[in-house]
């Protein structure tokens, strides 16, 4: 890592709370490093689509006030990046979407509101793919957004300035949505932890939807602990989300193991391997001999529905983002093209809001729900999801956690993947676990040059636990990041200059 | 299944995009092809499969009928791309 970068940045967002609530360095001080990391590497970086220096500032100065006042707080003065497609009150929230450009938040979704109420300071609110559909941040209608380990690489997507910030000291927390893949894609490619919690543990109140049935907010940090203690402050029951669960959460931070005895640890038979690019496979059976290093008994498991997670996904997805998006329609919020009449004006407004990958998905899903289609595409994709989740319900009968990849391939060339569904595919192996709902995250296992690639690049272990298994799986996580610590063995190379 | 076949402008006009013929031809070709990926599911059992809207389990949610604080109305307006008063403006829908 270069010189210019703040030994304070480089602490985990644990350290940095710590520090400031013992007052050995104040709020202000690292938001305002934090800012000047961002001033640096941002141009090349392409993280933050808004950085917001001003309320940053207030953010901090409060939170250094609440500490004189003997508050203690779990992300005293943590920097935090917040993908655009949250709202933050008062501030531009464009899901990276030429129709909502310019649209001001008149609210604050909950997951933000508690992080801010628990000490963390947005920094800014960061790039992702238009309304969280893609897998590379190539469907952004407002920025490029690059990888901090191989800039002419592609940092994952859809949560990906998060990602990129926080691997690149811009933030010590990021909180990205994960539909079918879009926390744990990016993380695996950019050497960082991607947890996405059960279904409906985390508010999605003030998330702008994209498919309500699938996504979930969820933390990317540089370590499981950062995770653990980002969702222990998110989770919850709100009354503002009807899909919240609404019974007790079990707090994960302070049940983190040091080793993974007694843990049966599923190995999936049924994935279907030649989707795994970049002689990825040695290094996966690398990990899953370290699990067993570690004390967990490795069990082959079936998911024999698991190999059609993504036509079920590439079904319900759309149909849940077209009815979804059916609100962008020029009258209310964001853009407004106008037409002859009212008819035309929603026409226009769509062509020119819209970029071409959401345009796709609205048309499929407006196609799968059309009469005449709709039993056939839609109905037959929700009973699809059903066998899928019954198939992790009859593995997990035999095991506490499921090993797998979580990503097909490490970070590609920008323009790599031209036809849409070679880019779909790279989320095979996270879909099935959000079509079932359940909690998974990426936790880094090693480092791959892939093909024609300069350096090497990170790759994501995917660990997944049954419901609610938050407390199991972020512990195991932990214990198996302490004993490889894979993430540190190469420094990020953007420091402002090309690398 | 059906056939990969897909009215693209009709399904655009459902949708309300006005698409180019550029567009229809590339979405067109994009969107038979995925239905064609798409058609894998009917390898699939599912007769007697019951349908998954969504995967927690959850009851119809409500809440006491009570007055609470909304949005600010000057807030919201402010966003609207056309107001008039307390209003958002739109073309006119019904004939004079």
């Amino acid at each position: 890592m270069s010189a210019q970068i703040d030994a304070r940045l480089e602490k985990s967002a644990v350290e940095i709370a710590g520090d400031v609530c013992a007052r050995r360095v104040s709020a202000v001080e690292v938001v305002e490093s934090t800012l000047a990391r961002i001033a640096a590497a941002d141009g090349l970086l392409g993280s933050y689509l808004t950085v917001l220096s001003d309320s940053a500032r207030a953010g901090a100065a409060a939170v250094d006030q609440r500490i004189s006042r003997g508050e203690q707080l779990p992300l005293a003065g943590v920097p935090l990046a917040v993908k655009d497609n949250m709202c933050l009150d008062g501030t531009r929230t464009t899901c990276g979407s030429k129709i909502l450009e310019h649209w001001i938040a008149p609210y604050t979704a909950t997951a933000v509101a508690r992080l801010i109420e628990a000490g963390a300071v947005p920094v800014g609110k960061t790039n992702c793919d238009e309304f969280a559909m893609g897998s590379s941040c190539e469907n952004s209608a407002l920025g490029v957004t690059r990888n901090p380990y191989d800039t002419a690489r592609v940092p994952g997507g859809s949560s990906v300035g998060s990602a990129s910030a926080v691997a690149a000291y811009e933030a010590a927390l990021g909180l990205g949505s994960d539909t079918g893949g879009s926390i744990r894609e990016p993380a695996a490619f950019c050497n960082l932890v991607g947890f996405k919690p059960t279904y409906g543990r985390v508010s999605r109140y003030g998330l702008v939807a994209f498919a309500s049935s699938l996504d979930q907010i969820g933390p990317l940090t540089r370590t499981v602990r950062d995770a653990a203690l980002a969702y222990d402050v998110m989770a919850g029951y709100d009354p503002m989300d009807a899909t919240s669960i609404n019974r007790p959460v079990e707090p994960t931070a302070g049940s983190l193991l040091d080793d993974l005895r007694g843990l049966r640890i599923g190995i999936v038979r049924d994935f279907d391997t030649k989707v795994l690019g970049d002689d990825l496979d040695g290094l996966y059976r690398k990990a899953y001999h370290d699990l067993e290093r570690l004390g967990a008994q490795l069990v082959e498991v079936a998911l024999p529905t698991a190999d059609y997670g993504v036509p079920t996904y590439y079904l319900i997805a759309p149909a849940e983002c077209s009815s979804n998006l059916a609100r962008f329609d020029g009258v209310r919020y964001g853009l407004r093209v106008d037409g002859e009449d009212v008819r035309a004006m929603y026409d226009n407004t769509r062509a020119a809001g819209f970029g071409p990958e959401v345009k796709r998905r609205i048309l499929i899903g407006t196609h799968a729900l059309s009469s005449g289609y709709y039993d056939a595409y839609y109905v037959r994709a929700q009973k699809a999801r059903t066998l899928i989740a019954r198939d992790f319900e009859r593995a997990f009968a035999r095991c506490d956690l499921i090993a797998c990849p979580a990503a097909s391939c490490t970070a590609f060339e920008f323009a790599a993947k031209s036809d849409p569904y070679s880019m779909y595919l790279m989320d095979y192996y996270t879909i099935p676990m959000s079509l079932a709902g359940l909690p998974a995250l990426s936790v880094p296992c090693g480092w791959s040059r892939p093909p024609g690639g300069s350096v090497p690049m990170p790759v994501g272990l995917q660990l997944c636990a049954p419901l609610f298994g938050e407390r199991s799986l972020l512990g195991a996580a932990h214990a198996y990041e302490q004993a490889t610590r894979h993430a540190l063995a190469r420094s990020p190379v953007a420091d402002g200059a090309p690398a | 299944m059906p056939t990969d076949k897909i009215d693209i402008r009709y399904v655009a006009k459902l949708a309300r995009i006005a698409l180019t013929d550029d567009e229809v031809e590339v979405f067109g070709r994009q969107l038979e092809d995925l239905l064609g990926h798409v058609n894998a599911l009917s390898e699939l059992d599912i007769e007697s499969v019951a349908a998954t809207a969504q995967v927690v389990e959850s009851r119809n949610v409500t809440r006491a009928d009570a007055i609470a604080p909304g949005l600010d109305r000057e807030r919201v307006l402010a966003e609207a791309p056309q107001r008039q008063g307390n209003f958002f403006r739109v073309p006119r829908i019904i004939a004079e």
